[in-house]
């Protein structure tokens, strides 16, 4: 839980009199003692993204704002905060997407423990990475050499383009409401490394079984948010999640598959 | 405070920390509530009138009387022993005294129980769990599809199968409706009628259970080229499994509704040919 001092967004007013190219951006300042919203008056360029007003921000007004970023184009997914509330990168939202005189507000993300200001501490999802195996991959064939057909690997692929912004970990309310879930949810981002396993042409091992017990995947009630703050336009939810979880329903809820395992004695 | 928690897992994650972020449900200013409400207006409207036409037990079946041959999809399979002349299927369950349309509707409703994309606008919409993205979750604890009674969502396959046997009964009610009087012919029911089978088609052949079945279950797809084929095209569909979804739905209840008037005389059904 939070533990902060205030203070209500809504309840602040409109600004008055904004000229025309000025925004009020309101900023979580704070540190885990606790925190508010603290307002900046900050001049806003035709084409800018948020991260250019909070960097703005950060030379002309704020030297001590901590905020985390590196690419500034989408790709490193290191700007993840929740503007007005929705999860994005901020290097990735133009400020034409919100109303001029509406204070923006600017918070870190909430499923993780707060550093300072804007970043974040997303240690756990490097802690639940260890708990998805390496591959481990097929001999080579006769030749000594291992194929893989482009149809193989097509689908997987997609998977791949996953900058671990943790946006998708943030917006799961499974963890974001629930901090003890954590114990037993690996969470979005995580479906996709065991989707890519599961399907991989050269894996040899049943990673089902894992992303049931140590991903748990049964937790995810499919509400397909993580699908819509990808930044990369993952289709989480209907491309790695449900062919995963039907996965899931092949080896441990399905009694035919069973027993078709049973008379062939495949397991 | 942070504290490690040791969990069934290999790897202990830290739990705890205090979070950034005022102690707010939500900081979204937009209307995220639009989509619930209407939803729940939509799904909530069409649970409610097929509950209603269920408990009717009248007015399900244009026959003879009519020179039509309309049943309402609400009561196909009509396999109750109330189910009116004309109207039953091939065998009936006679000790079954109330409406057949509970019998019809059991099935199909368990189908879109389990949908998963329906579970994706009920468990928003209803259950609240969360109402919305970046909206605080309604309940205390949570353990989604993991435990009893939700795990049993995963029956959903089983369901897709029976219901493609469904489709077809639902297909031959289409066909039947041709049918007028002693010749043939095409009014405004039949094309009800037909329409209604073919989005129920699509909304089953879009199915995500169908998605793995026709070949998402294979790690191998060079192997097996048809199986291929066949869920690159349902894919396609799947993508449009929500729109398919509610539309279905909604051509249910209208198609009942038409055949409502038709049979109860409210109407006369137009007849091109």
């Amino acid at each position: 839980m939070s533990t902060v001092t205030t203070v209500e967004p809504e309840a602040s007013a409109r600004p008055s009199n904004a000229p025309a190219g000025e925004w009020v951006v309101k900023i979580w300042r704070g540190d885990a003692n606790g925190g508010s919203f603290v307002d900046y008056r900050v001049p806003v360029q035709e084409g800018e993204v948020v991260l250019d007003v909070v960097h703005r921000i950060q030379a002309s007004q704020a030297n001590d704002l901590a905020v985390r970023w590196n690419c500034k184009a989408g790709k490193c997914g290191s700007c993840s905060a929740e503007i007005d509330g929705k999860p994005r990168l901020m290097c990735m939202t133009r400020m034409e997407n919100f109303t001029p005189g509406v204070p923006l507000t600017v918070t870190p993300m909430k499923t993780f423990p707060i550093i300072k200001d804007l970043a974040t501490d997303v240690s756990f999802n490097y802690e639940v990475a260890q708990r998805v195996p390496s591959l481990k991959i097929a001999d080579p064939g006769p030749d000594g050499v291992r194929r893989m057909f482009q149809v193989d690997v097509d689908r997987i692929q997609e998977y791949r383009k996953c900058i671990e912004c943790f946006l998708c970990q943030d917006v799961c309310h499974v963890i974001r409401d629930h901090e003890d879930n954590k114990r037993y949810f690996a969470g979005p981002r995580f479906f996709l490394r065991y989707a890519e396993m599961s399907m991989h042409p050269l894996n040899t091992e049943d990673v089902r079984t894992m992303a049931k017990e140590d991903g748990g995947i049964g937790f995810c009630n499919i509400t397909k948010c993580c699908t819509e703050v990808c930044p990369e336009s993952i289709k989480i939810t209907d491309n790695a999640i449900i062919p995963m979880k039907e996965r899931v329903v092949d080896r441990h809820y399905d009694p035919i598959a069973w027993l078709g395992r049973k008379i062939a004695r495949r397991h | 405070m942070s504290a490690v928690a040791e969990a069934p897992t290999r790897t202990p994650v830290t739990l705890g920390g205090a979070r950034g972020g005022p102690a707010v449900r939500t900081l979204r200013k937009d209307g995220w509530w639009r989509l619930p409400l209407a939803t729940g207006i939509v799904l909530g409207g069409a649970t409610i009138y097929t509950i209603w036409a269920v408990v009717q037990n009248k007015d399900y079946f244009a026959g003879a009387a009519l020179q039509r041959d309309y049943l309402s999809p609400l009561y196909s399979p009509c396999v109750g022993g109330t189910c009116v002349t004309g109207s039953s299927f091939i065998f009936t369950f006679r000790w079954w005294d109330i409406t057949p349309g509970l019998l019809a509707i059991l099935l199909p409703f368990a189908l879109r129980t389990t949908c998963y994309y329906y579970r994706k606008a009920y468990y928003r919409t209803f259950w609240m769990s969360p109402p919305s993205c970046a909206v605080s979750d309604a309940h205390k604890n949570y353990s989604g599809e993991s435990r009893l009674p939700l795990v049993l969502q995963n029956l959903h396959r089983y369901l897709f199968f029976i219901l493609l046997a469904y489709n077809v009964l639902l297909t031959i009610d289409a066909a039947e409706s041709f049918r007028m009087g002693n010749g043939w012919g095409v009014g405004v029911g039949t094309l009800v009628l037909v329409i209604n089978a073919a989005l129920l088609w699509a909304y089953n052949l879009s199915c995500h259970a169908c998605r793995h079945f026709s070949g998402g279950k294979l790690n191998l797809f060079s192997k097996h080229p048809i199986r291929y084929r066949m869920w690159k095209v349902v894919s396609k569909w799947n993508t449009k499994h929500m729109q398919i979804a509610w539309t279905s739905l909604v051509w249910v209840c209208v198609a009942d509704i038409y055949i409502r008037l038709v049979a109860s005389g409210t109407i006369h059904d137009p007849r091109f040919f």
